[in-house]
């Protein structure tokens, strides 16, 4: 079984959590153009690489930050968002 | 019938010849160059010297032939889809499937099984009644069938499912079957390499050369090539080679895993489906039960497996056919499938001219490999998409038109 720590809660097992997705700057809508909204709705980073990505704590609703490699599957680093960057 | 077996076996030295011709060097240049040496990209070769004379052509394959996303699918082929796009498009498939063994001259073990994909639930039924309709409006066999029908087809299954997921029915396709994923690949490959085509293992891209938004040329690690047109068909390394060209896509890595059973007598006919229990099953022509499951949650660029899955997927398979309580799993793996939004793949032109992407196969790949080489062809031959593939165009995401096939195209969604 795969271990996650979780900021709040310690080391648990990964299936308590999930996964939503790489961190991403939402452009204003009011201001951006069709082309970066449609950049910003669809488009994704599917390389790999040391991403940093938001994940959830589902038993404890715990949202954090977590710094992965998603080519080897490693997590370097967990923390709440606002936290050390 | 191919009659080859009866001639090797009669024959008192064994004149089986090498499937492909080396090629000790990489030319300078040529007409087109395909990135991946899976079915999809072996298909294009094939189809680009069959139907269109065009034969000056490498595949470069990082790897070994075969060795991704095509020799690591579960090998089910099938048509019933959600979107008139999409049953266009894969029932041409079907059709170039059931004459591929004829025509390489090479036993692909295709075998017409029917597949059943199971509903547990009224909202499932619902979804398989609107697919049987939009599958038979296109002449698809495809029909909604009870749990009896179910029970005839496959008399081990537990209908109840353990008790807490019982079948209310599932929606039948006679044409469903599986095939032997390698021999595909081999199959096409030496089509490909008997009329021209070169088949480069052992070769890695390591940039594209694109100058004034034109393919120029491909940096590979045996040397620089030029060329005026690619076709990248690299599955779970699409983004890979998108961030060479500088193209943005929505595509994303998640890996699928899958494994198979000790060999068994034949007990299992069809191919079943159930998206609620997260199971897909048929037994192979040797007797193992191939099995597979939905996506890993979450992104990785690797082809590593997890106990997690065995653990789950045995869980769920024990509520479809408890008697397999005692059947040891031999071996497990997995692919790295390359997912887009609305669960459809995406095909034809790009912003570069003369880069041309087959990509955003995720979990649906195998069954359309023949129509990809066939539709991939004509639209690195001709520069104009062919008519089949329009509705797949990368364009989609930026006019917020997408094919949405998430309700046909795999389990567990």
């Amino acid at each position: 079984m795969k271990i996650m720590t979780c900021p709040v809660n310690g080391p648990r097992p990964v299936s308590e959590f999930f996964y939503w997705g790489e961190i991403r700057p939402m452009p204003d809508p009011d201001t951006c153009s069709d082309d970066e909204w449609a950049d910003y709705v669809f488009n994704r980073n599917g390389a790999p690489g040391v991403k940093k990505e938001w994940w959830c704590h589902s038993t404890s609703n715990t949202w954090f930050i977590v710094e992965r490699d998603t080519e080897k599957d490693m997590v370097l680093r967990t923390y709440l968002y606002g936290e050390a960057a | 019938m191919p009659w080859r077996l009866l001639r090797f076996g009669l024959s008192k030295k064994h004149p089986e010849p090498r499937m492909f011709s080396d090629h000790p060097q990489l030319k300078s240049s040529y007409d087109v160059v395909i990135i991946g040496g899976g079915g999809h990209g072996l298909a294009a070769a094939y189809y680009l010297a069959r139907d269109h004379g065009i034969t000056n052509v490498a595949v470069l394959e990082k790897g070994y032939i075969g060795g991704g996303n095509t020799g690591r699918n579960t090998s089910i082929i099938r048509s019933n889809y959600l979107t008139p796009e999409g049953v266009k498009f894969y029932d041409e498939s079907v059709h170039l499937w059931q004459d591929l063994s004829e025509e390489f001259d090479l036993n692909l073990f295709y075998a017409n099984r029917g597949h059943f994909t199971l509903a547990h639930t009224d909202s499932a039924m619902r979804t398989m009644r609107w697919r049987a309709e939009v599958n038979k409006h296109y002449g698809i066999d495809s029909e909604v069938v009870g749990p009896d029908f179910v029970k005839r087809a496959a008399p081990m299954i537990d209908l109840s499912c353990g008790g807490h997921a019982p079948i209310l029915g599932a929606l039948f396709h006679a044409p469903g079957s599986v095939a032997r994923h390698d021999a595909v690949a081999w199959g096409y490959g030496r089509g490909a390499d008997m009329r021209g085509a070169e088949i480069h293992q052992q070769t890695e891209v390591l940039g594209i050369d694109v100058q004034g938004g034109k393919v120029r040329g491909v940096q590979t690690s045996r040397g620089y090539i030029a060329t005026n047109k690619v076709l990248c068909a690299v599955a779970g390394f699409t983004p890979r080679i998108l961030k060479m060209v500088g193209i943005p896509s929505p595509i994303y890595i998640h890996p699928l895993q899958a494994m198979v059973s000790e060999p068994l007598k034949p007990w299992l006919d069809p191919i079943l489906v159930s998206g609620s229990l997260h199971v897909y099953i048929s037994q192979s022509a040797r007797g193992e039960l191939v099995m597979g499951a939905s996506l890993d949650p979450y992104e990785v660029q690797s082809t590593r497996s997890t106990l997690d899955f065995v653990e789950g997927l045995s869980s769920h398979l024990l509520d479809m056919f408890p008697f397999l309580s005692n059947v040891k799993v031999m071996r497990q793996w997995a692919g790295m499938a390359d997912m887009t939004p609305d669960f459809a793949p995406i095909m034809g032109k790009t912003p570069v001219e003369g880069f041309y992407l087959d990509g955003g196969w995720g979990t649906w790949g195998f069954k359309a490999t023949p129509v990809c080489g066939k539709t991939m062809a004509h639209t690195v031959a001709t520069d104009t998409p062919h008519s089949l593939i329009t509705g797949f165009s990368l364009d989609r995401f930026r006019n917020f038109s997408l094919t949405g096939e998430k309700g046909a195209a795999s389990v567990g969604h």
